[in-house]
């Protein structure tokens, strides 16, 4: 790929980058809802208790039609698209808000829409979008757009067997899809608390309190055929891309919350006799966050706009490669600012800017970090590694 | 406050920089294409001057001017309609590349501020390129705190008598006109002994010299002036508001419609024409530095474009501030990897000699002159520094640093 021919990509690719009405409105919606219901408060107690998860809180964003916004309407879904969805992910993470919208909203139903046709796909479809299950998809978190996919875990007679780790929001899940390998060929599969075995979840101790990970261990859990081969492996692929994106679009959230709070801070603390945000050394660092937020919201909108509207494959990933890249950075760099500037006060249990830092470290090493994106990038314009 | 004493061709795009099918507004309405259509068809195969002249009679100069001054009174933004029709139909080009300052700062300021003598004489050569303009703000003593300008005009009779030094002003040895920002009253405190006056740069007592610069070229000028006589009818607003008529001009400059660009465009485009072309120059360190510019470099196309749509939408976003700091940044990043990339070929320089550029082409020349230039990107038309104080305190809210200037006379003030 030539200069002029990356350069003619974009030029006939013009992104949509500003809210329609709507979506201002479903802005405006879910963040009153989290508002309400997601003080940082009570996030920050709920970390400690025996639900990590806000299983009412879910509920509710179930009753908004927010959890079902990727599921057309003819599956019972609320028939959104991706910047739809987008819209929701950057206020839950401007809340960071404890409900596995990610693995079940984003991952598991993006990769069940992609095979849609398939009946066990259209059935549980319907299932998510009234509510009725919440799902996971069985896949590491740290797998990386564009990288070949494997999986361990083998399917036989229609029994899975094998391990899946780190795993997003496999807590109170009680679907989940699985990649598995069946008769040499990739396959997807459906493992439902309601009808089977449920199998072993392995908790794991996250770095960021306000979302879950664990270990999926199968030994042997009948599980129910969704699609095998070429589908199955595009279907995850799907599922990876859209949650990199969706991410991207949650670090703009927690990067504008950092901001916002630390602005706020530095204009009610006094040292020397008046607030530290005089100080230009303090109003350059904030300066530079709001700057920088201002380049990773666009490249988040634009990735959302090109999973909705793009048909080029390769364009879609670029676009989402750009924002995963830029915005995984901005918002560490957002919370790590808000952590200094805080002075002590961030570094204490009680104030909520550590659950940012943890939210927003942790966004940047799943589904693909900075670094990965950018390698994956450079294939994607032919500007190749030595 | 922010000095712009020179054009900032960096991150405000000319109106428009080529025609475009997508988008919002990139069509123009009926009534306008017709007229666009008639100018073209009676005046298009003439010569640029002649052309642009009728543009502007028809009032397609600058749409949202009035009528009689270039414009119709129409929204800002059916100018890019306006750029794209003239250009499908293979019109001249504006005169904007070798007017900026005329077109950015002296026309709207002349617009807001002039009496309608002025306008009727003033606007229309502007527009035709017949006059072209530089503009006398900032002064050895005086740059990123531009209210401290001290070159002094004294009444006398119907004129002023100026004199003073003016630096980094391009096109002053082109320029027919000026805009200048004088000190009518150093008795006041600084920000209102200031008058903003339009100067004939042919006037004796007026000497412009070449200011040569880390390239060895020299793009700008030192003015000086000595007892140079203006008349009282070249005033550009009331005595003593000079410093609000400047923030008009600075203001507007600001408001030109930036995005539209094309993905790796400028800087980065030769970076990464370099690399695909140069296989035994690529050095595993340097890639991921390449790459993290190419997602900043396309981060910032795509704010500059979400930028241009919320304008067009009619939601403009915050000032364009942000936008400048990471256009510097890039390009003096951008610039010094292609230095380090080229190894050895990055120690040549390709000339040293002194030369006056017409027209600012920071992409021009070898590696060694784009690094170089790069540097004053963070200088020219507002430092870096100053323009985060704008974001933190005019965006973000945070008080103003202490001041020890307010309320002082400005012969008082320590220099």
């Amino acid at each position: 790929m030539s200069h002029e021919d990356v350069a003619q990509t974009s030029m006939s690719t013009a992104r949509r980058l500003i809210m329609t009405e709507d979506q201002e409105a479903l802005r405006a919606a879910v963040r009153d809802l989290l508002s309400d219901h997601a003080p940082w408060a009570s996030v920050l107690a709920r970390t400690e208790s025996d639900t990590p998860y806000d299983i009412g809180l879910w509920g509710r964003l179930g009753d908004l039609g927010v959890t079902s916004l990727l599921i057309p309407q003819e599956y019972g879904g609320s028939g959104g698209d991706a910047r739809d969805l987008a819209v929701v992910c950057e206020q839950l993470g401007a809340f960071v808000a404890p409900v596995p919208f990610c693995g079940s909203a984003v991952l598991a139903t993006a990769a069940l829409v992609a095979v849609r046709s398939e009946p066990v796909a259209a059935d549980l479809l319907g299932k998510l979008a009234s509510g009725e299950l919440t799902a996971a998809l069985a896949i590491p978190a740290t797998s990386v757009p564009g990288a070949v996919l494997s999986t361990t875990v083998l399917a036989e007679d229609g029994k899975l067997t094998g391990i899946v780790t780190p795993v997003l929001d496999l807590w109170g899940a009680d679907l989940v899809i699985v990649l598995a390998l069946d008769e040499g060929q990739a396959a997807l599969y459906a493992v439902q608390a309601d009808e089977f075995d449920f199998p072993l979840v392995q908790p794991i101790t996250a770095l960021d309190l306000t979302r879950q990970v664990a270990s999926l261990e199968l030994a042997a859990n009948p599980a129910r055929l969704i699609v095998r081969g070429e589908p199955a492996l595009a279907a995850v692929a799907t599922a990876v891309v859209t949650g990199a994106a969706m991410l991207a679009a949650e670090q703009v959230g927690v990067a504008q919350w950092s901001l916002d709070t630390t602005v706020a801070y530095l204009k009610e603390r006094y040292q020397f006799g008046r607030p530290i945000g005089s100080f230009q050394a303090l109003k350059h660092r904030m300066a530079h966050v709001w700057r920088r937020l201002g380049l990773a919201r666009a490249a988040a909108i634009a990735a959302a706009d090109a999973l909705a509207a793009e048909n080029d494959p390769d364009e879609i990933a670029t676009v989402v490669a750009v924002a995963a890249s830029y915005c995984s950075e901005t918002a560490v760099f957002a919370a790590e600012e808000m952590i200094q500037l805080h002075g002590g006060i961030g570094m204490t249990w009680e104030h909520p800017a550590h659950l940012y830092l943890g939210r927003a470290k942790a966004d940047e090493l799943i589904l693909g970090a900075p670094d990965q994106h950018r390698a994956r990038l450079a294939e994607l314009v032919s500007l190749p590694a030595p | 406050m922010v000095a712009m004493s020179q054009p900032t061709p960096g991150p405000v795009q000319p109106l428009v920089p080529a025609p475009r099918e997508t988008g919002q507004n990139s069509m123009a309405s009926a009534d306008l294409s017709d007229r666009i259509a008639d100018v073209v068809a009676q005046h298009g195969t003439g010569d640029r001057t002649s052309f642009l002249g009728a543009r502007f009679d028809a009032g397609l100069a600058w749409v949202h001017f009035p009528e009689g001054y270039g414009g119709l009174g129409r929204p800002r933004t059916e100018q890019i309609a306006i750029e794209g029709g003239f250009a499908r139909l293979g019109a001249p080009a504006t005169a904007q590349a070798y007017n900026v300052i005329g077109y950015g700062m002296a026309a709207p300021t002349i617009l807001e501020f002039g009496t309608d003598e002025q306008r009727q004489t003033l606007l229309r050569p502007i527009f035709t390129g017949e006059d072209i303009w530089c503009q006398l703000f900032s002064e050895p003593g005086a740059g990123s705190d531009l209210a401290a300008v001290a070159t002094r005009a004294v009444r006398d009779g119907d004129d002023w008598i100026v004199s003073g030094q003016k630096v980094w002003t391009s096109f002053a040895h082109v320029a027919k006109w000026a805009i200048l920002l004088a000190r009518t009253n150093p008795d006041a405190p600084k920000h209102r002994g200031l008058t903003y006056f339009i100067a004939d740069m042919a006037a004796s007592g007026v000497e412009v010299r070449p200011l040569r610069q880390i390239t060895g070229e020299a793009e700008f000028n030192e003015v000086f002036f000595t007892e140079v006589r203006i008349p009282d009818s070249a005033r550009l607003g009331d005595e003593g508001n000079g410093w609000a008529v400047a923030q008009g001009t600075l203001m507007n400059e600001r408001m030109a419609i930036g995005g539209g660009a094309v993905r790796e465009s400028g800087m980065l485009g030769l970076l990464a024409t370099l690399w695909r072309e140069r296989p035994e120059l690529r050095r595993p360190a340097l890639h991921d530095r390449l790459m993290r510019l190419w997602v900043e470099a396309e981060a910032y196309r795509l704010a500059s474009e979400r930028q241009r749509q919320q304008l067009l939408a009619g939601r403009p976003g915050p000032d364009g501030s942000g936008s400048k700091v990471t256009y510097a940044a890039l390009n003096q990043d951008s610039t010094a990897l292609e230095l380090e990339l080229l190894g050895a070929e990055g120690l040549h320089h390709e000339d040293w000699s002194l030369r006056r550029p017409t027209e600012s082409n920071w992409l021009a020349g070898g590696a060694s002159h784009r690094y170089l230039r790069a540097k004053g990107n963070s200088i020219e038309g507002g430092t870096s520094e100053i323009l985060l104080n704008v974001i933190a305190e005019r965006v973000l809210g945070l008080p103003r640093e202490p001041r020890s200037d307010g309320g002082v006379a400005q012969k008082d003030q320590p220099r």
